[in-house]
């Protein structure tokens, strides 16, 4: 009894000390966060439950026999081969571009800046067709890779050079402005400490940065494995061959193989989530390692 | 370590950091580059470290004890360089800052680990900061981290030592601490060091010779007593301490500032011309009666005898203002009272002509 008349005192006393100035009735407080909550729910909760209700709507062995089928193999072995592809050459041409745009200066560095974003500013669907309208049989290259016998178009490698196009700019966005914010002057002081370029570079230069890296690696590789509206239009869709997971989810649920087709999605759900969380662990760490240069430079 | 800089210009864009500059600092002294900013200390500080180029036609060059360093690049050049925010590496402990420069040793030169471990040890104890080797740059103070700097530029055993603007980030207690800490190290190590620093307090107490800059050229090398007693230009006199300025005329062996006339025998010439005067504070001195032309009326404005010496500030009936600084016992003994008229007379004074491309004439006193 004595507790729990403590325990409110204590609430109004902390409730009092908010100034009434800088705080909302309650009853719109309640209204913000529960539209904000009924919202989420709508758009994010119930379609993610919608996702493993419907997978394992006719229990898990059914759910198991999906997964273990040799096109849905193929579907999760092609995506980690485009991601496996595209994530490395992101990360080196993030870093490449970044370290240009931050480090130096040179004319046309903002228009380098803005085409970099170019591929978030564009539709998928649309960067699909530039592939198509350049390599494909009636496009701009068409005739000499045919001469030359190199397929792209409706070929893997298709499927891969737009994934990299799609996903450029996720490892760049997240290196510049951390790049720029630290400046070049780490970087003098290793070269008159004797430091060579390289160890420059992976002594100094990468270390500051490689939280943003992880961040943005994680980011390019969700994109990378969920990427749809590009790669369908390279893709001819040939089961077994030319085909992604989203991709061969598409092509389930079309043939009303609704139970196959939400147990593969679920896979791309549990990618999400477990981009989800690793993406609250990078940005924990640097929000401390921000944190800690903002008390270097005071 | 001898360094001579020879006629050295370096322009980014149309602005000309450095115009023809040549300079020579001597084995094992501390030479402090004194300017306001843009006068292109930090430019010729930055070429002497190899961190920065001379321009491309430019036929300047700089010699370390007679070598030609002028294309070697910095990490060759044997230099530590300290920088005036740190530039600690954040994510390397302060053990791992200072043995970085013996990491990055190609591998014929590189000491075994226990050999590091004794170094930057040795190093940290130099700075007096033994005890923190395992702490991050953040979690140490401004003036720790600046320390922590100049032992991680030591490692690298530098026949010269580059400072620029080592303190200018530290606050007033810490940087007066610092300083004399600097010259004590010097004392006891001896490596050739230039300081640069728009602090001339600082210049004046830490250096053994001062190189005082303005727009991109040299306006006078010398002794700290040199620059700050017998100024060479008006630059160098306006930038050092505190300083009166009046403008008169000059003339027939005599100088004229409004109704005073003082005797100025250095320049006999008939012809009379405009120049100007100036006076420190401390030349100046408060009489209550005229004793000949030699006195300038003045009312007091101000008075603040807080510090070693007091602090009159007084105004000409034109409306010039004059601060003079008197000896405690000095300013008691007047007694001054505000808004009453006396008369300043000067003990000495420079005078420049300023259409005579800011020569100086000797000083005079009376």
């Amino acid at each position: 009894m004595n507790r729990i008349v403590e325990s409110t005192v204590q609430a109004g006393v902390q409730v009092r000390r908010v100034p009434v100035s800088t705080t909302e009735p309650f009853w719109i407080r309640m209204l913000l966060i529960t539209i904000t909550v009924v919202f989420l729910g709508f758009v994010l909760f119930m379609p993610l439950a919608a996702v493993f209700t419907e997978a394992l709507r006719k229990g898990w062995g059914t759910y198991l026999r999906s997964l273990n089928d040799p096109m849905a193999w193929a579907a999760i072995r092609l995506t980690l081969l485009t991601a496996a592809v595209a994530v490395p050459v992101n990360l080196v041409f993030g870093l490449i571009a970044s370290w240009a745009i931050a480090k130096f200066e040179f004319r046309g560095k903002s228009l380098l800046i803005t085409l970099i974003d170019l591929p978030f500013a564009i539709s998928p669907v649309v960067s699909g067709l530039i592939f198509v309208l350049l390599f494909g049989a009636q496009g701009w290259l068409g005739p000499w890779l045919k001469a030359n016998d190199i397929q792209i178009i409706f070929h893997v490698s298709g499927i891969v050079l737009v994934t990299v196009f799609v996903t450029f700019p996720f490892v760049a966005r997240e290196l510049i402005p951390l790049m720029e914010e630290q400046g070049t002057e780490e970087e003098q002081a290793a070269v008159s400490l004797g430091a060579r370029g390289w160890q420059t570079f992976f002594r100094v230069t990468l270390p500051n940065v490689k939280w943003a890296l992880l961040y943005g690696v994680i980011l390019c590789n969700a994109r990378a494995m969920g990427e749809f509206g590009a790669v369908s239009v390279v893709s001819s869709q040939i089961r077994g061959r030319t085909n992604t997971i989203p991709l061969h989810v598409e092509m389930l649920y079309n043939e009303y193989n609704f139970v196959a087709a939400f147990a593969v999605a679920s896979l791309l759900a549990l990618l999400a989530l477990v981009t989800l969380a690793l993406k609250t662990i990078v940005e924990m760490r640097m929000q401390r390692q921000a944190a800690e240069s903002l008390s270097v430079e005071s | 370590m001898n360094i001579d800089v020879r006629s050295i210009t370096r322009s980014f864009g149309a602005f000309r950091a450095l115009n023809d500059v040549s300079l020579n600092i001597r084995e094992g002294e501390l030479v402090a580059l004194l300017g306001p900013s843009g006068s292109g200390k930090t430019t010729l500080l930055r070429i002497i470290a190899g961190l920065e180029t001379i321009d491309a036609g430019c036929e300047g060059s700089i010699a370390f004890d007679g070598h030609d360093v002028t294309d070697r690049p910095a990490g060759k050049r044997g230099v530590g360089f300290v920088f005036q925010h740190y530039a600690l590496f954040r994510h390397m402990t302060v053990f791992e800052n200072v043995a970085f420069p013996l990491r990055v040793r190609k591998k014929k030169h590189r000491p075994v680990e226990a050999e590091i471990q004794r170094r930057v040890q040795e190093l940290l104890d130099l700075v007096q900061l033994g005890g923190l080797a395992k702490r991050f740059p953040a979690q140490l103070s401004g003036g720790q981290r600046q320390r922590i700097a100049l032992a991680r530029a030591l490692a690298v055993e530098p026949r010269v030592l580059l400072l620029d603007e080592p303190f200018g980030a530290l606050d007033a207690q810490v940087r007066q601490e610092l300083r004399s800490w600097l010259r004590r190290l010097h004392d006891e190590i001896h490596v050739t060091s230039v300081l640069v620093t728009h602090d001339q307090e600082e210049a004046l107490e830490v250096a053994d010779r001062i190189v005082v800059m303005n727009k991109g050229r040299i306006e006078q090398v010398g002794s700290p007593e040199e620059v700050f007693h017998h100024p060479a230009t008006e630059f160098v006199m306006e930038f050092l301490g505190q300083v009166n300025v009046f403008h008169g005329r000059i003339g027939d062996g005599v100088a004229r500032l409004g109704e005073m006339t003082i005797d100025y025998p250095s320049y006999p010439h008939a012809e009379e011309r405009a120049a100007t005067f100036y006076m420190r504070p401390h030349e100046l001195d408060i009489l209550r009666t005229a004793n000949g032309p030699g006195q300038l009326a003045a009312q007091v404005v101000r008075m603040n005898p807080a510090g070693s010496s007091a602090k009159v500030t007084l105004q000409t009936r034109e409306g010039t203002p004059i601060i003079v600084e008197l000896p405690l016992d000095r300013y008691r003994e007047l007694s001054l009272q505000r808004n009453e008229y006396v008369f300043v007379q000067s003990r000495a004074a420079r005078v420049f002509l300023p259409d005579a491309s800011s020569e100086a004439l000797p000083d005079y006193a009376i």
